[in-house]
């Protein structure tokens, strides 16, 4: 099963901030865990994360810093910033509703 | 270049190569990001390779994984909307523009001549432009172009009839309070009114331009960098304006004949007029094409004001001589802060937010901080003998617009001065002069509709 492609995009925001309040990370690192963590069904075309994580910096959720990588080549590592935990929270708790929702419905539907 | 790690399969590091050159060659995606990109290409690689793919095999899974270069480059300019402005000729179906070319032209062209019509519209109705009534023609000249202008934008974002008939409701308002208001003869409220309706009317331009949509921060920039080209454009048409003028009067002088009424009544009138909406469509038509005037303009007289404030105070403070507190001065120091606002302004439009402060962003918050202290001085000695004065409209307005700007420059120096410590991004610099756009209009509105009646319409 595929995940349709307007709810990838709505999820990448918070999915990303998620990844990065788990700790500093990079582009490529943060395609793995995504792939990991949704088993394979979440699937992004990889170069489309680098505009979500430029715009997120943009907004000041997330920093950025090019340092030195493990392969000698520099490499931008992103860190989530104190308003983006905070939009994490915000966001979490949209999610929720939208989850609790359709949760409700669909209990109905499998009782009755 | 920075591989300082290769791969050793040579054809595989040409095809990088390709496809780095190819990426550059995109809009939109700057020399960082094909760097960030390639190094995600390169990591993916070499996870494929790592897992006993071929160079080829590998190659062609990570770039299909990457996804199609105009879909992301499309996305990249979305992100950076700056961009747009200095290079990127949208790529198609990115938006929806529909309309360019020929009939953009006839567009513009019948909307430039309705606005110089519009001009003469009053004169059919007994007001006519050359005998005592100026005051009607300079309370509505913004009414005469700036409504025309929206309705291009309506028209040229496609925004539809029922977007265009709420984007008329600020205009027709506007024009209600230009004209029920009976002003006496030299009435300062009435002057108020001339100088402050074009700004409450510009934000509308700035909802049409944006699509009457939620007023989107990157499309607030955007109409920043628009109205700022539009100046330049306007000053440089007024200039070729006054060479035709010029050459109008001298050639029909040298037959014998005074061209002056049609100068008057309608080759400056009716030029102005169209000249807006020419201008408009120019900066619209070159926004992809060439580098922006107004940073240019700004990069150029930041150092020169920053000098001129920094020398005038050591001058008050060598001399002591303290400003002498005229008429004009309040409204002069109004100028001076409305002048680095713009600076401030126009700078931040054309940077690149996630570059590293240097030498320009110090100079920045210099020509803030001076501009902030040798207004200081100047408010104090105002405030001083303002119980002399008394509050006449004039006073209360110049005094309520240097609050205005005193405030939005007191924050950007301590934002300027968070950033330079590393203690905070570009981005909240150019976040706070985004929000705080609407507030010069807000308060102009103020002063066109509540002075009048306030002060009696003295």
């Amino acid at each position: 099963m595929d995940v349709s492609k307007d709810l990838v995009a709505a999820s990448a925001t918070p999915l990303v901030l998620a990844i990065l309040a788990e700790g500093d990370s990079y582009g490529y690192a943060i395609i793995k865990r995504v792939t990991e963590l949704s088993g394979g069904q979440l699937r992004w075309t990889d170069g489309m994360l680098y505009p979500v994580l430029h715009r997120l910096e943009r907004q000041g959720y997330v920093a950025a810093k090019w340092s030195a990588s493990e392969t000698g080549r520099r490499r931008k590592y992103y860190r989530i910033t104190k308003e983006g935990r905070a939009q994490l929270a915000e966001r979490q708790q949209q999610w929720k509703a939208v989850d609790g929702t359709l949760r409700g419905i669909w209990m109905q539907a499998c009782t009755t | 270049m920075h591989n300082m790690r290769t791969f050793t399969d040579q054809p595989l590091e040409e095809q990088i190569a390709q496809w780095r050159a190819y990426l550059r060659r995109r809009n939109g995606v700057h020399g960082p990001d094909v760097e960030e990109l390639e190094g995600h290409l390169r990591d993916q690689l070499l996870a494929l390779t790592e897992a006993g793919l071929s160079g080829e095999e590998a190659f062609l899974v990570a770039v299909k994984r990457m996804g199609g270069l105009d879909a992301l480059s499309r996305e990249f300019a979305h992100a950076h909307s700056e961009r747009l402005w200095k290079q990127l000729v949208m790529t198609p179906d990115a938006e929806k523009p529909a309309h360019t070319g020929r009939s953009e032209i006839l567009v513009v062209l019948s909307l430039a001549v309705a606005a110089a019509l519009a001009v003469k519209v009053a004169a059919l109705f007994g007001l006519p432009i050359d005998t005592g009534e100026e005051m009607f023609y300079f309370r509505n000249a913004s009414l005469f172009v700036f409504p025309l202008l929206a309705a291009y934008f309506v028209w040229k974002r496609g925004s539809g009839v029922a977007g265009g008939l709420r984007l008329a409701l600020p205009f027709a308002v506007g024009a209600v309070f230009a004209n029920i208001f009976s002003f006496p003869k030299g009435s300062e409220t009435e002057v108020l009114t001339i100088l402050h309706l074009p700004i409450a009317l510009w934000m509308a331009v700035g909802f049409a331009y944006v699509r009457g949509r939620h007023f989107d921060d990157g499309g607030r920039m955007n109409f920043v960098r628009f109205s700022g080209e539009l100046a330049i454009y306007y000053v440089l048409i007024a200039l070729g304006g006054g060479v035709l003028t010029g050459f109008t009067m001298m050639m029909f002088k040298s037959i014998g004949m005074d061209a002056g009424w049609f100068v008057g009544g309608w080759l400056i009138p009716c030029g102005a007029a169209g000249a807006v909406i020419i201008g408009s469509w120019l900066v619209e038509a070159k926004q992809s094409v060439i580098e922006n005037m107004a940073p240019v303009l700004t990069r150029l007289f930041t150092p020169l004001f920053t000098v001129l404030l920094l020398v005038f105070l050591a001058t008050m403070v060598w001399t002591g001589s303290l400003i002498s507190v005229k008429r004009e001065v309040l409204i002069g120091f109004d100028l001076l802060l409305v002048l680095v606002v713009g600076l401030v302004l126009y700078a931040t439009s054309a940077r690149d937010p996630e570059a590293p402060a240097d030498f320009f962003d110090g100079l920045q918050l210099l020509l803030v901080v001076s501009a902030l202290v040798v207004d200081g001085v100047a408010l104090a000695s105002i405030a001083t003998r303002i119980s002399e004065f008394g509050f006449t409209p004039n006073r209360v307005a110049a005094l309520g617009e240097n609050l205005i700007l005193l405030v939005n420059l007191v924050w950007s120096a301590w934002l300027y001065a968070r950033f330079l410590r590393h203690r905070g991004s570009f981005a909240a610099l150019e976040r706070w002069q985004i929000v705080y756009l609407p507030v010069y209009s807000v308060w102009a509105a103020l002063v066109v509709t509540v002075f009048p009646p306030v002060f009696g319409y003295r």
